[in-house]
C-alpha cells in the first residue's frame, strides 16, 4: 500500500516511517502545547516546520464535533507580527492590498500581501487593537517571507516619508514603525463550533462583550485569568473564537477549556479536521488555492484588493503590486476558482487534472476530499472561465479514471443560523 | 496495537493470513496513517490478482492509497461488510476489517511481524 503523496500537502500521514523522517520531525519547532498533545495521544505531523497534532482520535469525529458542538485547536504555529507606531496604518496600506487605515480598532480584516507582479505571498488576518497597534497573522509556512517583505516595505515607506517635503504628512508625527515577530511567544488556541460562545463566555469576566462580538471583531480581556485577545474569527465555517495568549499561560488554559468544554461536547481537533472543515466552508488554503503564481482575482477574492484606498491627501495609496493588480482587475480572467461535487465515491485530490466529460484538460484540482458533513466528494479547482457556471458538468482524472463532477457555487457548506 | 505474529506482511503495509483461501488486509500502521477510511474499492470475486500489483484503493478523508496484492491468485471473496462500513478497517484491521480472500497460486515476497515492525517502527 502506498499513500498518494499528491493527495494533500497540508498534513502528511507517515505511511512509510523512516529514520530520516523521524529525524526531520524532531528538528521541528514545538508548540507551547506540545506536551498536552502528547498526553492526549495525538498523532503528530510535521507541518510548515512545526510538529503539530494531525488528529487526536478520529478525523471525522473531530470534524463532526466542530459542526455540532465544539472543537479545540492549537494554532500556535501561525505567525503573529505586531506592527506599532503612529504611522503603522499607513505603512500597512503601502505593504498590503487592503485598506487598513479604514479598519476600526477592535476589528479584524482578511487581506493579502502580494509581490510586485500581483502574485500572492500570503493571505493574512490583520487585527487592529488600537489606532497605532496592529497584529498581522500569517501562515506558518510564510512567516519568514511576510516578515521580510514587511520590513523592506516599511523601510521604503519611512525613507520616502523622511525625504518628503515639509508639511507633506505631518512632520510632528514620529517616523517610526516597529515590527515585532511575536510568533514564538504567542500561543493561538481556537474554540470553534456552535457551543464555542457558551464555553468561552463561561471563563471570562467580560462575557457580555465577548457575546456581543461581531464576526471579525476582537476584544482584549482575560480567559480563565489569562490575558487574551479574544477574536470572533476562524477557519471552519462555524461560529467560534481565536484566543491569542502568552505561550507560557497556554497549557493551563488549554486544559481548562477542555475541562469546561467537555460537557458541551468539545473535543480537541487536529489539522486534518481543520483542513476538511475549511474545505467544506470554501476557504482558500495557501499552497493549494493561493500561491505566488496566483493573484487575488484568480482566486475570486478581488474584493480584498482595495484599489480605491487613498492617502491622507486624497491621492491613491501606492502599494506593492498596485500596477499589476490594476491591470488584472479589468483583464479577462484566464481561469476561475470553482467548487466541484463528485457524483461517485472517489474523491478528487490536490493536483488532479480537471477535464471535460470527453477528457479534454480544462483545469486542475487545488483541494479535495470526501466531505464528512455532506457525504460525497467535494473539491476546489481552477478551471477555464467559460466552464465556471454552477451546473456545468465536468470530470476529474482520478488516478487514470474519469470521475464525473459538477460545478457548484462555493461554499459547499453554510452553517445554519 | 501489537502486530499478530501469525501473519505475513508486505513492505506496502498489507498483511496475509495463510489458508485455503488466504486472507488479505492492511496493517494498523497503514490504517492509522490514513485516518478515517471512508471508501474501499476492491476487486471483484473471480478476478485474478498478481503479487505486487495494484488491486484496489483505500480512501480516507485525508488521503488515498492503493492496495497491492501480496500474492498471485484468484479473488474468491471480498469483505462486503467492510465495503459497507470501511471504519471496520480502522477499528479491527486484523479481524472484521479484512479485505480479500484469495486462492493463491503463487506466493509473493513477505516479511515476518518482526521484520515488518522493524521497517515501520516509529
Amino acid at each position: 500500500m502506498t499513500v498518494d503523496p499528491t493527495a494533500d500537502p497540508t498534513a502528511h500521514p507517515t505511511p512509510h516511517p523512516t529514520s530520516a523522517q523521524e529525524a526531520a520531525v524532531t528538528e521541528d519547532l514545538r508548540s507551547p502545547l506540545h506536551d498536552e498533545h502528547v498526553a492526549l495521544g495525538a498523532a503528530l505531523t510535521s507541518f510548515a516546520g512545526w510538529q503539530m497534532p494531525l488528529r487526536y482520535t478520529s478525523d471525522i469525529a473531530e470534524h463532526t464535533a466542530v459542526r455540532t458542538a465544539a472543537g479545540l485547536f492549537d494554532l500556535s504555529h501561525m505567525g503573529e507580527l505586531e506592527v506599532t507606531g503612529a504611522r503603522a496604518a499607513e505603512a500597512l496600506d503601502r505593504a498590503l492590498v487592503g485598506n487598513l487605515s479604514a479598519l476600526e480598532p477592535g476589528r479584524a480584516r482578511y487581506t493579502m500581501i502580494v509581490a510586485e507582479d500581483g502574485g500572492v505571498l500570503d493571505d493574512l488576518v490583520v487585527y487592529r487593537l488600537a489606532p497605532d497597534r496592529f497584529v498581522v497573522v500569517a501562515n506558518a509556512s510564510n512567516v519568514t517571507v511576510v516578515r521580510a517583505a514587511l520590513t523592506e516595505r516599511f523601510a521604503a515607506f519611512l525613507h520616502l516619508e523622511a525625504e518628503a517635503p515639509e508639511g507633506g504628512l505631518g512632520a510632528d508625527v514620529e517616523l517610526v514603525v516597529r515590527l515585532r515577530d511575536r510568533s514564538l511567544d504567542t500561543a493561538l488556541i481556537a474554540v470553534q463550533g456552535p457551543a464555542a460562545e457558551g464555553i468561552v463566555t463561561s471563563l471570562t469576566p467580560d462575557a457580555d462583550a465577548v457575546r456581543a462580538l461581531k464576526y471579525y471583531a476582537a476584544v482584549t480581556t482575560t480567559v480563565d485569568g489569562v490575558d487574551a485577545l479574544v477574536a470572533r474569527t476562524g477557519y471552519t465555517g462555524e461560529d467560534g473564537f481565536e484566543l491569542f495568549v502568552d505561550a507560557a499561560a497556554a497549557p493551563a488554559l488549554w486544559r481548562r477549556l477542555l475541562e469546561v468544554g467537555a460537557p458541551h461536547g468539545l473535543v480537541p481537533a487536529g489539522l486534518s479536521a481543520r483542513d476538511s472543515l475549511r474545505l467544506e466552508a470554501g476557504m482558500p488554503l495557501y499552497g493549494n488555492e493561493l500561491d505566488t503564481g496566483t493573484t487575488p482575482y484568480d482566486a475570486g477574492l478581488g474584493r480584498v484588493v482595495r484599489l480605491d484606498k487613498a492617502c491622507t491627501d486624497g491621492t491613491p495609496t501606492p502599494f506593492v503590486g498596485r500596477a499589476a493588480l490594476e491591470a488584472r482587475s479589468t483583464a479577462e480572467p484566464t481561469r476561475a476558482l470553482v467548487g466541484l461535487v463528485g457524483e461517485g465515491r472517489r474523491a478528487a485530490r490536490h493536483g488532479y487534472p480537471v477535464v471535460t466529460r470527453d477528457g479534454v484538460p480544462v483545469g486542475v484540482v487545488t483541494s479535495g476530499a470526501p466531505s464528512p458533513t455532506l457525504g460525497h466528494p467535494v473539491a476546489m479547482a481552477y478551471v477555464r472561465p467559460d466552464l465556471a457556471e454552477p451546473g456545468t458538468e465536468l470530470g476529474v482524472d482520478v488516478r487514470g479514471r474519469l470521475e464525473n463532477v459538477r460545478v457548484v457555487a462555493l461554499p459547499f457548506y453554510r452553517r445554519p443560523r | 496495537m501489537s502486530l499478530p505474529t501469525d501473519l505475513h506482511y508486505t513492505v506496502e503495509h498489507e498483511w496475509l493470513r495463510d489458508g485455503s483461501p488466504s486472507t488479505v488486509g492492511i496493517t494498523n500502521v497503514a490504517a492509522d496513517a490514513l485516518g478515517d477510511i471512508v471508501y474501499l474499492e476492491l476487486p471483484a470475486v473471480g478476478e485474478s490478482v498478481t503479487a505486487g500489483a495494484v488491486v484496489g484503493e483505500i480512501e480516507s478523508t485525508k488521503s488515498v492509497s492503493e492496495l497491492f496484492s501480496p500474492v498471485t491468485g484468484t479473488v474468491v471473496e471480498v469483505n462486503d461488510a467492510a465495503v459497507d462500513d470501511p471504519s471496520l478497517v480502522n477499528s479491527d484491521p486484523y479481524g472484521a476489517g479484512w479485505l480479500l480472500k484469495v486462492d493463491v497460486t503463487e506466493a509473493g515476497p513477505v516479511l515476518t511481524a518482526d521484520e515488518y515492525a522493524a521497517r515501520s517502527a516509529g
